[in-house]
């Protein structure tokens, strides 16, 4: 296009210091999904320990936990399961799904030769990158990583050691998701095509508008929060220590008429709409899928995307459902009850949505249609499991119980990473010009889908059975987890299966690379923009000529055409 | 990244170009970062025991923060004559009130840093009450937050203002436009500062 972009690129400035969102895409998807596989670890070695507490941890044990000879200490325990929850969230799916799917598809699919900023861009990614050194950093201080929960309550986390780490390495990854979102909200706004209107924009585009939005308005009190409890931890402020507080056996000394409720409703009303940020951007990716797949239009797409805005603003609304423990009161339980039951009505819009497109359709069964159709089931038992924690009657029961690990993991891990997995083997041809094998890809889906519900799914009978949630051992001195206790066992080799099953799935990346590229550009014969452009598309400009647009996303299937799709791009 | 469209231009069906709705998007951020520490501040006002907040709040020193109030909207102000200037070709005029804005900021953080080495040698510090704490959070944070501007208005005022001008005046008024709704937000955030922490 223009005729500065001739001058040959050396390596660092072509992949490293890059401002091409592709490659800051790609950066992001790399990074996160070590961090995801450092994450699965840090829970293998949980797993282990709750299914055979008290013994030496095999292997890594003498490394880890010398002092003990190898045995895991509570402590050690709890710093697991904090930075377990961390990093999967804040270094793992979070960026992969809006750091490198937001930021390699989202201007593709508008059809713009690149983001409306692609310095802040560049920006974004490393203030995430240095967000994850410092947390990586925070193992091997004297102090250890963060012991508190990925919630942090006060007051224990002011107590704590390690909190300090965290919340400063929080502040990076904040700013990081302010940057990425702020940019991919004026791209969408900005730089459609000519001809593209709103309601022809794919639903994979529109949930990242809503998840960006969710982004730059939930992260900031979190953010605030965080810089309350590093006054509170640096500065000896006491905005979350009540007056007479006992810690280890002595008075605390601090001026006290703090709340530790205060940190409560800031964390939350960042963190339940992250829940809808790591939810969205994946049924924005199962909605691709199983359109392209079905070679039907998505059902209800207007209805989908007014389900979705619906959902972002009602995320809002809904935060204190996580605290109705707390004793904040039957008035406000009762209203965030109230919202909680809405919010399930578009989620429920969304499914319905989704199955109701399969119904009629000529379904291809290759593996991102797999991943993607297993999403479904997932995030629906994910969701069904999520009404009676919403109800304050019924929470009350199973509060802080496997139960409500169950739930949550079963909406992100099955459901999310299920539908992420499902994305990357749609697009990896868009990335790399080359298709990953399908028989390996099958060999990566079918032990993943049985495992992980090996996992998750005996949560909900220990859950029911009362059993409590980050007890080291599982909560062996307690008379109601006997029952339920046996099931630690097969969870454990259940998550061992599941990380042996992400083998064929590393190894599938790395034999692809290593074939010939394909010339075919549209190998799934989709209709959106992206697939338009060569494969990789162009450094710097993406298409080789200007995109026009003349219809809506999912066009499959039209009568009286020869092909069975029609392309956005086609006159 | 020259062929990225609406840089400066508009975008016919929205009437905005980029960093004018980036900017805006910012500051929605930014609202909602004041706002959780505004809401903090009621939260812990509520729950505090009757007259502490009052007891601490009249320690502070109200002649100083109404004289750095009148500074930061003379700043605003200047900041909109600056930018006028440029939009109407006069460079001379535009660097002029640029540099008052510039010196109005510094007059604010030289008062601010009197206020906070004073309320030190009194011995009250961040740790002295909630309000206290309240106190130096949000002032501290918005300090950063008018240093972070200041930075760019010096930048605005160099001469790598001269050689925009000369090269793309439409960048450089772009610049001091976008730079003016985020000096706007920061005098705005303490229009409201001023009053919950000094006057209530």
């Amino acid at each position: 296009m223009s005729d500065n972009h001739h001058h040959e690129e050396n390596f660092f400035q072509k992949y490293i210091w890059s401002v091409d969102h592709k490659v800051i895409g790609i950066q992001y998807g790399i990074t996160s999904l070590l961090f995801l596989l450092f994450g699965f670890s840090l829970m293998a070695v949980m797993r282990y320990q709750l299914a055979y507490p008290e013994s030496v941890i095999p292997y890594i044990g003498n490394w880890f936990f010398s002092e003990s000879g190898g045995v895991m200490l509570p402590e050690n325990y709890n710093t697991l399961g904090a930075m377990h929850g961390t990093i999967m969230i804040f270094l793992g799916v979070v960026p992969l799904a809006v750091g490198a799917f937001g930021n390699y598809l989202v201007p593709l699919q508008v059809g713009a030769p690149d983001m409306a900023f692609p310095k802040l861009n560049a920006a974004s990614y490393w203030s995430y990158f240095v967000g994850g050194v410092i947390m990586m950093a925070s193992f091997f201080t004297p102090e250890g990583a963060a012991r508190s929960g990925w919630t942090s309550y006060p007051p224990l986390s002011i107590f704590e050691s390690g909190q300090t780490l965290w919340l400063i390495g929080m502040v990076f990854l904040i700013t990081s998701s302010l940057l990425g979102s702020m940019n991919i909200i004026v791209t969408i706004v900005q730089l459609r095509a000519p001809g593209l209107t709103w309601f022809r924009l794919p639903f994979f585009t529109w949930t990242q508008l809503v998840t960006s939005f969710l982004l730059i308005l939930a992260f900031p009190p979190l953010e605030a929060a965080a810089v309350l409890q590093l006054m509170d931890r640096i500065a000896g402020t006491s905005f979350f220590l009540p007056s007479g507080l006992v810690y280890a056996g002595s008075a605390v000394e601090a001026y006290g008429n703090g709340s530790p409720l205060l940190w409560q409703h800031l964390f939350w009303f960042l963190a339940h709409p992250e829940v809808y940020v790591l939810i969205l951007p994946a049924i924005g990716i199962v909605g691709e899928i199983l359109a392209n797949n079905t070679r039907k239009p998505l059902w209800g797409y207007k209805s989908l995307v007014y389900a979705i805005s619906f959902l972002g603003f009602m995320s809002f609304i809904v935060w204190a459902h996580h605290m109705f423990l707390t004793g904040m009161g039957q008035t406000m339980s009762a209203f965030f009850q109230l919202t909680t039951m809405i919010i399930s009505i578009p989620s429920v819009v969304v499914l319905t949505a989704f199955f109701i497109s399969l119904w009629g359709g000529s379904i291809r069964f290759n593996t991102p249609m797999l991943f993607a159709l297993s999403f479904l089931p997932m995030f629906g038992i994910g969701g069904l499991t999520g009404l009676p924690l919403g109800v304050a009657a019924s929470d009350i029961y199973l509060h802080d119980t496997y139960y409500v690990i169950g739930h949550f993991h079963y909406v992100v891990a099955p459901g999310t990473l299920f539908a992420l997995f499902a994305g990357i083997y749609y697009w990896f041809p868009k990335i790399t010009g080359r298709q990953l094998h399908e028989g390996m890809g099958k060999l990566h889906f079918y032990p993943s889908f049985l495992a992980m519900n090996g996992v998750f799914m005996p949560m909900f009978i220990q859950g029911l059975a009362g059993l409590s949630r980050r007890m080291y051992d599982g909560g062996q001195q307690y008379a109601h987890a006997s029952d339920v206790l046996h099931w630690n066992e097969f969870m454990t080799i259940s998550a061992f299966i599941l990380g042996l099953a992400q083998i064929p799935f590393i190894l599938n990346i790395f034999i692809t690379l290593s074939t010939k590229k394909s010339e075919d550009r549209n190998p799934w014969k989709s209709t959106t923009i992206e697939w338009s452009a060569p494969s990789p598309p162009l450094p710097h400009v993406n298409f080789e000529s200007a995109v026009a647009v003349h219809r809506g996303p999912y066009e499959y299937s039209v009568p009286e055409r020869e092909e069975d799709y029609y392309p956005q791009t086609s006159p | 990244m020259s062929n990225i469209p609406y840089i400066l231009k508009e975008r016919p069906d929205t009437g905005l170009n980029n960093s004018k709705l980036g900017i805006w998007i910012f500051l929605a951020s930014e609202v909602m970062l004041f706002g959780g520490l505004f809401s903090a501040y009621v939260f812990l006002r509520l729950a505090a025991p009757e007259g502490d907040f009052d007891y601490w709040g009249s320690k502070l020193n109200i002649p100083m923060a109404t004289f750095n109030t009148m500074m930061l909207i003379t700043s605003s102000v200047t900041m909109v004559m600056s930018w006028a200037s440029l939009k109407l070709k006069q460079f001379d005029k535009y660097k002029m009130y640029l540099g008052v804005t510039i010196l109005c900021a510094l007059a604010f953080l030289v008062v601010k840093y009197f206020e906070y080495t004073g309320k030190f040698h009194h011995g009250i510090y961040p740790s002295s009450s909630t309000f206290m704490g309240i106190y130096f959070t949000l002032t501290g944070l918005h300090v950063l937050h008018i240093i972070g501007g200041l930075i760019v208005l010096i930048y605005l005022w160099t001469n790598q203002a001269d050689k925009m001008w000369a090269e793309n005046p439409e960048l450089l008024a772009n610049r001091v436009e976008v730079t003016g709704l985020y000096w706007h937000f920061v005098d705005l955030v303490w229009i409201f500062l001023f009053p919950i922490l000094y006057l209530l």
